[in-house]
């Protein structure tokens, strides 16, 4: 089989040299300098690294706060997207118009003015405080930014799925006796199930990699709120380039993981609505 | 629709309770996880008078912090735009091995950690980095410097416009590309005249979204530039410095800037999405 297939529009070999080009100075050949570097680092040494109580207690609340983010997003994001498709109330459309707002907010504007709401004296913090409840620089503060990161994924994920739902089904579905909470659970929610697991999976996956949101609400203790974004720049600015470079191949490898997952996701739901239409 | 029968319309609604607990504690989510910290923004930046907001501009750094910003953003979003619309000429128009592999590859940066994006650069153009002496040598600076902003914010924002217009690109098939070249008009030519004006909305909306993220980019950024005062902060890394300085005003100051820029990209974005489902319609209609 040949290279390509014939075609009369001119350009291919100049594009596709051009774009081949590009990506391989600016993104494959400065990542293999990842992999390179920690090649050079030695296994013992890459290995005391990664597994160092400080680097552990960073995955811990990385993962933690990142699947708590989620998983409140997962509940509230579900709640949000069906009401913006099915429901109409004052000021629909420019709600909706604001669920992207995570993502076009530049993190650091996001983190201050997380971190101003929620200290003892900010306008929800002192309502929690009340309640003996400190937000800000503690693990939960790190958990609130990484919800607000978090929230389009799930929203935006669910709500084309949501509108594509057969009307026939549900209409079948009560026809044949089901009342509206078994209709729910036996035909709506098996549907919506596959893109709200993989809404649920980008919204971790981009709260794993965050720093802007969090440094400024999270108080940077070490052991305690330190997430391992932070502790690869505190081992930058130490110089200590084999050490951020080790616990980076270690964050990027999950990274990639997860996107497996969220692709194969994407993969059976396509499949799945391809052969039902 | 309306012939449908009134009892099999209410039996797929919710009850009236549910709906309205529903829509109130969307308005309730969003409201404190959305619209609060965007009107603390402007709370906190008017906070001392429109006198002191303003007077937060006036002064260099701030000022040098919106040049550089500007400077990166008018240097990546180009960059990206001429390599989204190579590409997606290349993957959109034909059809070849390795094609979905180039996909896959164009979306990495959206899986890299805005901190690990910063690193790669340090790594091959810091001090002990792969080409760090040869820079010495030739009295160069990448790092710590506005080429490694520049390249930080390319790397983060390199998708964005590829992946609005491959798709849109593919899906419009090269039947009008064939015939102009049979009638004559150059490769150039029909794209220009072609293809370019079928694919308009789709390009503006990813050039929109590339210049939110290269204006608004912390992570990366802060991991090259050193933050020298002047030199090369941008203004995400301004906001940080004045913010863990205890001057809030300016700090919101100058966020505020970042907050309407991110609300007029939402505007565009949403104004842009519904032209492009409308050609996408008027195309679909047309087919």
């Amino acid at each position: 089989m040949a290279f390509r297939k014939r075609s009369v529009l001119p350009g291919f070999g100049l594009t596709l040299g051009y774009s081949v080009l590009y990506l391989s100075l600016i993104v494959l050949i400065p990542l293999s300098a990842l992999f390179f570097k920690t090649a050079s680092v030695g296994v013992s040494h890459f290995w005391q690294t990664v597994t160092d109580p400080r680097a552990f207690a960073s995955y811990r609340l990385t993962f933690g706060a990142s699947l708590v983010g989620a998983a409140i997003n997962a509940v509230f994001g579900f709640a949000v997207a069906w009401t913006l498709v099915r429901y109409d109330f004052p000021g629909k459309r420019v709600m909706d118009a604001l669920v992207d707002l995570p993502f076009a907010l530049p993190t650091a504007v996001s983190g201050i003015a997380l971190t101003t709401l929620y200290t003892e004296k900010g306008w929800v913090g002192h309502y929690l405080s009340a309640l003996g409840i400190k937000a800000a620089f503690t693990p939960l503060g790190v958990a609130i930014a990484l919800t607000f990161i978090g929230l389009p994924f799930v929203v935006r994920t669910l709500q084309p799925a949501i509108e594509d739902l057969d009307a026939g089904v549900e209409e079948a579905a009560a026809t044949l006796g089901a009342n509206r909470k078994q209709t729910f659970f036996r035909v709506i929610f098996p549907l919506i199930f596959p893109p709200l697991l993989t809404g649920f999976a980008l919204a971790f996956a981009r709260a794993l990699g965050e720093y802007g949101s969090v440094v400024f609400i999270s108080g940077n203790m070490p052991f305690r709120t330190e997430i391992t974004s932070l502790l690869i720049i505190s081992k930058l600015e130490q110089y200590d380039y084999a050490g951020a470079t080790s616990l980076a191949v270690v964050m990027l490898a999950v990274s990639f993981l997860l996107l497996l997952f969220i692709n194969s996701l994407q993969g059976i739901y396509g499949r799945r609505r391809a052969g039902g239409a | 629709m309306a012939s449908k029968p009134a009892a099999l319309g209410l039996a797929c609604k919710e009850p009236a309770w549910l709906r309205l607990c529903l829509i109130g504690l969307t308005i309730a989510f969003l409201g404190l996880f959305l619209f609060l910290p965007l009107i603390t923004v402007f709370a906190e930046a008017l906070r001392k008078g429109i006198g002191a907001y303003f007077e937060s501009f006036n002064n260099p750094d701030a000022r040098s912090a919106i040049y550089l910003t500007l400077l990166t953003a008018g240097i990546s979003v180009p960059a990206n735009v001429v390599f989204g619309l190579a590409a997606s000429w290349a993957i959109g128009k034909f059809d070849f091995k390795g094609r979905s592999l180039l996909i896959t590859l164009i979306d990495i940066p959206f899986a890299v950690s805005p901190v690990i994006s910063g690193l790669i650069y340090v790594l091959l153009f810091g001090l002990q980095g792969w080409l760090g002496p040869w820079l010495i040598r030739h009295n160069l600076q990448v790092i710590f410097a506005v080429p490694g902003i520049v390249l930080a914010t390319i790397f983060v924002t390199f998708p964005f416009v590829a992946r609005e217009v491959i798709p849109l690109m593919h899906e419009q098939d090269t039947d009008e590309e064939q015939a102009a070249i049979s009638l004559g008009a150059s490769g150039w030519q029909t794209f220009r005249r072609v293809t370019l004006p079928n694919v308009k909305w789709a390009v503006l909306y990813g050039v929109i979204l590339c210049n939110a993220r290269a204006m608004g980019e912390f992570g990366a950024v802060s991991v090259v530039s050193g933050h020298i005062r002047g030199q090369t902060n941008t203004m995400p890394l301004h906001v940080e410095i004045l913010y863990n300085e205890y001057n809030f005003v300016a700090a919101f100051a100058v966020a505020s800037l970042l907050a309407l820029l991110a609300l007029v990209t939402l505007g565009f974005k949403t104004i842009l999405a519904w032209k492009i489902r409308q050609s996408a319609g008027a195309a679909g209609e047309a087919a």
